[in-house]
């Protein structure tokens, strides 16, 4: 089997917070991913999905435990990761392309010859002939869609999102949903997804991680059998329905008891 | 009765009387009018003879003195030199206030060292400093560009570390994810955001250089607006006093509409309340 893209081992963060206590956020985290897997992490608010995102972007730094990117310690952010936020976080300021050309500002790369690529990243996404317009002439989906050219325009190996389409609608949700699965297996790209979507979760992943609450730990890693792409038919299959009841029954569990582990 | 019958029983209301634009917008005619209900007023206080004419002058003398001045160009002459003194005064206080409230908000240390000892000056009245100002940087052009830049720095000082504490955290972890360093963090995300606040600071200290250019030249000067008011108060010219005042008002509008101008085109992206507002 292939090294791992992402080893994840004992990663354990406790925030301090202004009142001088300590909240543990996550508690002995172990997670593999390996490359060209699509992984999801569900789990309640709060349980500490998106500081395990936060640190795998390398936008904490202070934690017990090790997390590494292909084989070598990770040591703050990489240019082999990109980053879906929860919100789009666009510069207002900037066009939909200028936007996608800004990860190729920051490291350097030459301008010109990613032009063309930014463009195709933007009519992949289903957003040709936007390249010109502003965020705020954008709707929140279409931000979102731009959001996600812009984390693939230096075609880093790993794609990190977190609740990226919390914010959408049902449909326009589904819509995003199918795309970002067709976008994940055509560019062959590494996604490691965060959602409060079991659904989500279950159509979009190879392996779902379940996370517990107080503090954050896998409690679960559930195989998808399904063969990626998938489109929205599979919903109707019995491995899709039982797959999200189980997910959804650990969960319950979780939250009702907080049970300290969960059994194979 | 059916809905179709009720649609053809009720006809459109006909858009009726004033045209669509003074519907939307009657300020443009009612401003202009109380404004010239105000003159007739004062006006007839001033033919009517309750108020001497060296107290309240009339409007038609203003209106002369006003035309006089303009023509001989005797207005035009100082103006230019007080406009000279408050645009460079302005233009130091902007430069100062930008770079002094980046190092601020940027650097912990002098957050927390230079800046109280600012907010302390802050809280004096700097235009009690223009006769020490008048002596340290004589009589000319120098003392009344010190005055308008000490007095008009500190509002661009103060919105330039909101705009920058205002930073959205969510724009700048995308440039943090992608390793950015901190000076790319500022230029791509921190000074483009903080610029509504800026241009809050800019309209406040136009507005502040003026009046301490003018403050300057009433302490001590040769020319100027300031030194024709003061020359003309006294002399009891009362109506040149009056015309340089409105003499310095269309500057000021001029200077606040310049900024607006300006503040609508690098603000394209903003909300539109933040687009042109003071
Ligand atoms: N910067 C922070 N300071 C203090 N506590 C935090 C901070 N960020 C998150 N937490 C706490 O850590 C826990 C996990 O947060 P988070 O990772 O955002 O959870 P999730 O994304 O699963 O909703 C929560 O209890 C939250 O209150
Ligand atoms: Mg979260």
């Amino acid at each position: 089997m292939a090294t791992p893209l992402i080893a994840v081992r004992d990663l354990t963060k406790i925030y301090p917070t202004a009142r001088g206590e300590q909240v543990q956020a996550l508690s002995r985290v172990n997670l593999d991913i390996r490359p060209g897997e699509f992984v999801s992490l569900v789990g309640p608010s709060g349980c500490g999905k998106t500081t395990v995102l936060r640190i795998l972007a390398g936008l904490i730094r202070d934690y017990a435990g090790s997390v590494s990117l292909r084989g070598q310690a990770m040591r703050g952010p990489s240019k082999d990761v990109g980053v879906v936020f929860q919100d789009a976080n666009l510069m207002p300021w900037r066009s939909a392309e200028a936007n996608v050309m800004l990860p190729v500002e920051v490291l350097g790369l030459d301008r010109k010859a990613m032009r063309p690529r930014a463009k195709e990243l933007l009519a992949m996404v289903g957003l040709e002939g936007f390249e010109r317009k502003l965020p705020n002439e954008l709707s929140g989906g279409m931000r979102q869609r731009v959001a996600i050219a812009r984390a693939l325009i230096h075609d880093p190996a790993l794609l990190l999102m977190d609740e990226p389409f919390g914010a959408l609608d049902a449909m326009t949700r589904d819509t995003m949903n199918v795309e970002l699965g067709r976008i994940a297996a055509r560019s062959n790209k590494t996604v490691f997804l965060i959602t409060h979507s079991i659904a989500e979760a279950v159509f979009l992943s190879d392996r779902v991680l379940v996370m517990s609450s107080r503090p954050g730990r896998i409690v679960e890693d559930i195989r998808i059998e399904l063969p990626r792409p998938r489109d929205l038919d599979i919903i109707a299959s019995p491995i899709f329905s039982s797959t999200v009841v189980r997910i959804r029954r650990l969960l319950d569990g979780e939250d009702a008891t907080a049970l300290p582990s969960i059994a194979h | 009765m059916t809905d179709a019958a009720l649609r053809i029983a009720i006809p459109e209301p006909r858009p009726r009387g004033a045209p669509l634009w003074l519907r939307r917008r009657p300020e443009l005619v009612l401003t202009p009018l109380v404004f010239l209900v105000l003159v007739a007023l004062w006006q007839a206080v001033a033919w009517s003879g309750v108020v001497s004419a060296f107290v309240l002058p009339a409007p038609s003398a203003i209106a002369a003195s006003l035309v006089a001045g303009l023509r001989s160009g005797l207005f035009l002459q100082h103006g230019l030199v007080t406009l000279a003194e408050a645009a460079a005064g302005f233009a130091i206080a902007v430069a100062a206030g930008l770079v002094v409230g980046t190092l601020i908000a940027e650097i912990r240390l002098l957050e927390r060292t230079v800046y109280p000892c600012l907010v302390a000056i802050q809280t004096m009245p700097k235009i009690a400093l223009a006769p020490l100002l008048v002596v340290w940087f004589g009589f000319g052009p120098g003392s009344k560009i010190a005055v308008a830049a000490i007095i008009s720095f500190f509002p661009m000082l103060v919105t330039t570390i909101a705009g920058l504490r205002d930073t959205d955290r969510g724009r700048l972890d995308v440039l943090l994810a992608l390793g950015a360093a901190p000076l790319r963090c500022l230029v791509s995300a921190k000074l483009p955001g903080a610029l509504p606040h800026v241009f809050s600071g800019l309209s406040i200290a136009a507005v502040f250089a003026l009046t301490g250019a003018i403050v300057g030249e009433f302490v001590g000067a040769s020319a100027g607006l300031g030194y024709l008011i003061v020359q003309a108060n006294a002399r009891l010219n009362i109506p040149q006093v009056f015309a340089l005042l409105l003499v310095l008002g269309g500057i000021g509008v001029l200077a606040y509409g310049t900024i607006q101008a300006l503040r609508r085109r690098l603000l394209f992206w903003a909300p539109k309340e933040e687009r042109s507002s003071p």
